[in-house]
């Protein structure tokens, strides 16, 4: 069932679900949403199974006009957004009658705005998902690796009904206020060196071949993302991290949020398209419960590094989980984010 | 088991994260860190870990990438330093060693600088696809992109620097040599290696599951071929 003609994509839009783990031994990346939460919460809000294919859209400026009346729902990154220029809310439902035209708009914060529609994108499966990974030529809409384009359309994929793996609307709502505001207290502020993301990450595999000067300074600065920041990584610019000796390892594997210094003594923060094997030097690797906010990270965004163990990466995740069931928990967990929620919530 | 492996150090665990476990054997190239890397690789998959994702062997390690939010960080340690300890011990039941032939036509429209190979080399061509064609190779790693095969075992004689200028778009099949590795391309893609033939063998099919026909482990050996007399581009052997 046709349900949407894309009028406009904005920098880079593409179809993306949770992509195909367990193929980087063949040299494919695992792929997929950037955000994995934020397709996730756009899919329960509409009442699809959590990892149906939904658009990611780089940094905003979409538009689409409804082809038959359709339930859709944004998530992701903060972006202004109307029907037919009427204000509608990210993070809830929205219903499109037909010949309605969705337009979002640049986003405030955040780098990927995600756009479910009831049924989901009906895509063909490569490799088990839809997710488009350009590099490799597989995903999308024909499974050919291209990207959306404007004049496209989106079929959806199970019928407007109810999937039923899907989640409950009052749990989805919840959810939805709970990942909106950690991503809002981690990313309103990103643009400033005093609202700099603080990212978790576990040190190592390769943090013995960098001077303690080395951990130290990537431990405690500032570092900005740069331009040259794709769905492969975000780059990263600021104090150089020193290694010991040469910054190049026999390759190996390259795990989710490795971060990588290369020669030049700048952060690399490898994400879903990655190549699956490098011979960069991996200093740490990020929280898994982190993936998702450096996802969300845009140029000009600014981050930093916390240490944590293994085991408090763990209860991160634990962490999270609970907040998504109780919004009043995720509000809790903020300490000092909860004055750039509150500044969010004054803006919008 | 040979008096290396007998006497070669423990390999090193280390956590990538909370999501990946790195599983070290050492770090330089060589064939004995890639078996092991293999052989753990397959012992860990064989062993029906319910969060494993997949184990993932390189040059020099194995990534056993792990889904967090189902195993404590302790528990999938110990489970994966356990199953590591009885593979290192064990040795290569659970590895398959295929010997896969990929046929090649050298030279002419297929192999644009096998002449430039020849010539670097000081030999005829017929010299390069002779030393070309005698060593069975190793695929050592699968990496860089969809199903390209690191493959040890080059003879040095033709090692040649990749071009000056790479390529905008070297043909899939496509059998070349950069440095001192030879590799083939399995899909289509830019690049500077020097190709010296092509096979008409589908190394890399996304439509398939799993989707590439070598694996880290295997042998390839290289077989000279004729191309066909009619048709312009080779013929796809699935």
């Amino acid at each position: 069932m046709e349900v949407l003609e894309i009028v406009s994509t904005g920098p880079l839009a593409t179809v993306q679900d949770l992509g195909r783990p367990g193929r980087m031994k063949y040299g494919v990346p695992p792929g997929g949403a950037l955000d994995r939460e934020a397709l996730q919460v756009a899919n329960a809000l509409v009442g699809n199974d959590l990892g149906a294919p939904g658009v990611e859209i780089t940094l905003g400026g979409f538009s689409a006009v409804a082809l038959r009346p359709v339930l859709v729902a944004v998530a992701g990154a903060w972006a202004p957004m109307d029907v037919d220029g009427v204000p509608a809310q990210p993070y809830t439902t929205v219903q499109l009658e037909a010949g309605q035209t969705l337009n979002i708009g640049h986003a405030a914060w955040g780098a990927r705005v995600y756009l479910a529609v009831a049924g989901g994108v009906a895509a063909r499966a490569v490799l088990g998902s839809a997710s488009t990974f350009g590099r490799g030529k597989m995903g999308g809409l024909d499974g050919d690796g291209k990207p959306l384009r404007s004049g496209d359309t989106i079929t959806a994929a199970g019928g407007q009904a109810q999937s039923p793996g899907s989640m409950n609307p009052s749990a989805a709502r919840d959810w939805a206020t709970a990942a909106l505001i950690r991503r809002a207290a981690a990313l309103a502020s990103a643009g400033t060196a005093e609202g700099a993301v603080m990212l978790r990450v576990v040190m190592g595999p390769q943090d013995h071949l960098f001077t303690e000067d080395g951990i130290t300074t990537f431990t405690s600065s500032v570092y900005v993302v740069t331009p040259l920041t794709d769905r492969m990584g975000a780059r990263l610019a600021g104090p150089t991290v020193a290694h010991k000796g040469g910054a190049d390892i026999v390759s190996d594997g390259i795990p989710a949020g490795a971060i990588q210094i290369p020669g030049d003594g700048n952060p690399i923060i490898m994400l879903a398209d990655r190549q699956t094997t490098g011979g960069y030097t991996k200093i740490a690797c990020l929280a898994s419960a982190d993936l998702d906010i450096a996802g969300q990270l845009r140029p000009g965004d600014h981050v930093r590094f916390q240490s944590v163990s293994v085991e408090e990466a763990h209860a991160l995740l634990e962490q999270d989980r609970a907040a998504r069931t109780r919004p009043s928990l995720a509000l809790s967990l903020l300490g000092d984010g909860l004055e750039h929620v509150v500044r969010v919530v004054e803006i919008t | 088991m040979g008096e290396a492996e007998r006497t070669a150090a423990a390999p090193v665990l280390r956590w990538a994260g909370d999501g990946a476990i790195v599983i070290e054997y050492g770090e330089v190239i060589s064939s004995e860190l890639a078996r092991r890397a293999q052989r753990v690789a397959a012992a860990l998959e064989a062993a029906g870990l319910p969060w494993l994702v997949e184990a993932v062997p390189t040059y020099r390690s194995t990534l056993a990438v792990i889904r967090p939010e189902e195993v404590w960080p302790a528990e999938a340690m110990q489970a994966v330093e356990r199953i590591v300890a009885a593979a290192e011990s064990e040795g290569d039941a659970n590895v398959e060693r295929r010997v896969v032939e990929v046929p090649v036509y050298y030279g002419g429209e297929y192999g644009p600088d096998l002449g430039d190979v020849a010539a670097h080399a000081g030999l005829s061509p017929e010299e390069v696809i002779a030393i070309h064609i005698a060593p069975t190779y190793e695929v050592q790693m699968i990496g860089f992109m969809l199903g390209f095969p690191y493959l040890a075992g080059m003879d040095p004689r033709i090692a040649t620097p990749r071009l000056t200028t790479p390529r905008t778009l070297i043909p899939a099949g496509s059998v070349g040599i950069a440095g001192n590795q030879t590799g083939v391309y399995p899909l289509a893609s830019p690049g500077g290696w020097r190709i010296i033939g092509r096979t008409p063998l589908r190394l890399a099919d996304p439509s398939s599951d799993p989707p590439c026909l070598l694996r880290a482990g295997d042998m390839v050996k290289f077989v000279p071929t004729e191309p066909p007399q009619e048709s312009k581009t080779p013929p796809e052997v699935v």
